[in-house]
């Protein structure tokens, strides 16, 4: 069973907007080849201030497409096209509390049948611009399309190219099987053959763990250079992370903007984690800053 | 009313019979059976009584043809592998396209491996053609697996015919007849099946204990190799309690055979055809006429599986879907599309399958909130009309999205 959040079942057992607007004047229509899912949004626009008076679905999907699509007229209701247009698919996922990993896409077919809307509304003509395929990495929601895109843009050889420029395989790891498959297909197609140990692409900056102790503070320099390592990623997504505090094996994070609430966060943590120990040459845990215990003022617990 | 379980073939509750066996055999007799002490007195001849409580079920000629395995997917990976270690010079494999995971996606590894896999077609009501499959057979061929009774639409596949058609053309066969093994009597004796995969845990034994069958002489390579358990041909500690309690499961599944083709086939048959006439545009999938007692498969069409599961957990009934959105994976159900059921349709399958536990009160109370459910979730659809209450006129022409 998905683990659905509580918002995400409210929407789909009693969905807002079902049905048609009668007197649409935009509609927008696609389908998740991945999933086989459809939706039909339909728009009642005021053509003097482009506000969008009413909206309705018809979705022909799952339960996370259901409750997509409800959270999506919500959301737009009331805004202005323009404004409807900044509405991304982590918007609809964090006003869901979060998708599981693999249902990430019902929110993309949620933006993308607005997008469509509103050209439709425009006149003009609506070109998805990504194709999607079989999820690889669950723990950073990468498909089989967009690592071999990038297999075959920047002429990828290892498992290890296709984390550096994906992330895709940078967590549990559990992927890598896949993720070989696809490198001897396109390798295959480009005349090359797969060779685990081949040498990396672009080499990434050497990251070696320091040799003898390192200072309490070079530790926590090092520790953050690491954490900071993945913001490109993050804030690509619409997210971030920053190192709060360091006890002990312990290293405190906060995610915010899009990351935050997502339920791609924990495996985030974990794939920041992992590359934590690689570096650091310990184990170190990653852990919300949430979740950090309240300092202890010494004089306050009595010991001055 | 307490929840309803109608997804049997996914696993099923343990038999208490089986577990008050099973219970001693942690506690009390929990030595190891090759140990000479009073802690494992008396289990290897458990293990010996487990053995011919299988075999009795199977209709097997000896006892030492049941190996215990840990679950299904090892027996079958053990039939296969073994076949092929056996014969390096046969570079075939037969199956078909509807089996389970667990030779299809080890058939899929096998051929980037070299092997030519040839996977029978199935018709749209899912069953093979045995011409086609008698063109197939030759001395390249190192083993035939074929399913007793397909997992999702109870089809049952002419398995002892064809195991005599691979014998007459010098190739072994293996069944995979996890969900066929305690719904429909067999006598393997009788038959030219080299090899039977069983799991306990379809048949109200625990999870984590299967069976390879293996009839006396048929070549054979361990997967797992290691300590003489099961004569050498699958090492490991014995899986004592599991072992006993698939004994004793084994028993009360052949004393339910009858009940389970005349008092579970009639809950089956009374649940598929209240549906199908009370709800529009649904139709069940598979051989009608051929099909394990306890499973029926309907198709609603117009909507999504995994919408039509969540409202009916909602109600307190548990079935499952061969929607794509249930399984994790992208593509509706592999045996939905080898059958050809349109796109609208095979999204919106559900399965549901029996045990002796169910009741006809439950098959009422199905009946009773299963067409609202339907309706409603129409009620969303793109391809149905809510105004006039039917699917849209010509509905894959009257939406089509722009699919990304």
């Amino acid at each position: 069973m998905w683990d659905y959040s509580e918002k995400v079942k409210d929407h789909f057992f009693n969905p807002k907007n079902a049905g048609a607007v009668p007197d649409a004047n935009a509609i927008g229509e696609v389908g998740s080849i991945s999933c086989g899912d459809a939706l039909r949004l339909t728009l009642k626009v005021n053509e003097d201030t482009e506000v969008i008076e009413d909206a309705g679905f018809q979705t022909f999907g799952c339960g996370s497409a259901i409750a997509s699509s409800s959270v999506l007229t919500e959301i737009i209701k009331g805004m202005t096209l323009d404004e409807a247009l900044k509405v991304t698919n982590q918007d609809i996922a964090a006003e869901l509390d979060g998708l599981p990993p693999e249902k990430m896409h019902c929110s993309v077919m949620g933006r993308e049948a607005l997008q469509a809307a509103v050209a439709n509304y425009r006149g003009e003509e609506w070109k998805d611009d990504h194709e999607e395929g079989a999820l690889i990495c669950k723990c950073f929601g990468i498909d089989a399309a967009m690592i071999e895109e990038m297999v075959w843009a920047n002429k990828l050889r290892t498992v290890e190219d296709v984390t550096n420029f994906t992330k895709a395989g940078g967590g549990c790891a559990s992927c890598h099987e896949d993720i070989e498959g696809i490198l001897e297909k396109v390798l295959k197609e480009r005349g090359e053959s797969f060779d685990p140990n081949a040498a990396p692409v672009a080499k990434p900056a050497p990251v070696v763990a320091e040799k003898g102790p390192m200072t309490n503070l070079q530790r926590i320099k090092k520790i953050e250079e690491v954490i900071m390592s993945f913001r490109p990623q993050l804030m690509a997504d619409g997210g971030d992370v920053e190192l709060v505090e360091v006890v002990d094996k312990t290293a405190y994070v906060n995610m915010t903007g899009a990351c935050n609430g997502c339920q791609m966060s924990a495996m985030t943590i974990a794939g920041i984690q992992q590359r934590l120990i690689e570096v650091m040459g310990e184990f170190i845990k990653v852990v919300p800053a949430s979740q950090m215990p309240k300092l202890v003022n010494i004089q306050e617990a009595g010991h001055a | 009313m307490p929840d309803i379980y109608l997804d049997n073939n996914a696993t099923t509750k343990v038999d208490r019979a089986v577990v008050d066996a099973m219970i001693p055999y942690f506690t009390e007799y929990f030595g190891n059976p090759s140990s000479i002490h009073r802690f494992a007195d008396g289990v290897a001849r458990a293990i010996k009584k487990a053995r011919s409580q299988v075999q009795e079920l199977l209709g097997a000629e000896h006892d030492s043809e049941i190996i215990f395995t840990s679950c299904g997917t090892e027996s079958d990976s053990t039939a296969i592998l073994s076949a092929i270690k056996c014969q390096p010079n046969r570079k075939e494999i037969i199956t078909t396209a509807v089996e389970h995971p667990a030779i299809l996606n080890l058939v899929d590894n096998l051929e980037k491996e070299g092997y030519t896999i040839h996977r029978l077609p199935v018709d749209k009501r899912g069953r093979l053609n045995l011409e086609a499959y008698q063109a197939m057979l030759s001395d390249n061929v190192a083993i035939v697996s074929v399913m007793w009774a397909n997992n999702e639409t109870g089809t049952i596949f002419p398995v002892e015919k064809m195991a005599e058609m691979a014998n007459a053309a010098g190739v072994m066969f293996h069944t995979d007849a996890v969900q066929a093994v305690g719904k429909i009597p067999m006598m393997l004796a009788d038959t030219k099946i080299d090899m039977l995969s069983l799991s306990g845990h379809k048949l109200h034994a625990p999870k984590g204990i299967g069976v390879l069958y293996l009839r006396r002489g048929t070549r054979f390579r361990p997967l797992l190799r290691g300590g003489h358990q099961e004569r050498g041909r699958r090492a490991g500690t014995e899986n004592t309690a599991s072992i006993v309690g698939l004994g004793v499961a084994c028993e009360l599944a052949l004393q339910h055979m009858e009940f389970e083709n005349n008092q579970v086939k009639a809950m089956r048959d009374k649940l598929e055809q209240g549906i199908v006439e009370a709800i529009p545009h649904c139709f069940i999938t598979g051989d009608l006429n051929n099909r394990l007692p306890n499973t029926t498969d309907i198709a609603f069409e117009y909507i999504e599986g995994e919408a039509i599961l969540m409202l009916l957990n909602k109600a307190g009934i548990a079935a499952s879907s061969g929607s794509a959105c249930t399984s994790g994976s992208l593509e509706p159900s592999h045996v939905m599309r080898a059958m050809d059921i349109p796109y609208t349709a095979a999204h919106g399958t559900i399965r549901f399958s029996f045990s002796r536990y169910n009741t006809m009160s439950e098959v009422d109370e199905v009946l009773k909130v299963m067409p609202t459910i339907v309706a409603n979730l129409r009620k969303l659809s793109p391809y149905w009309d809510s105004i006039n209450n039917c699917p849209v006129a010509d509905p894959e022409q009257a939406f089509q999205p722009t699919y990304a």
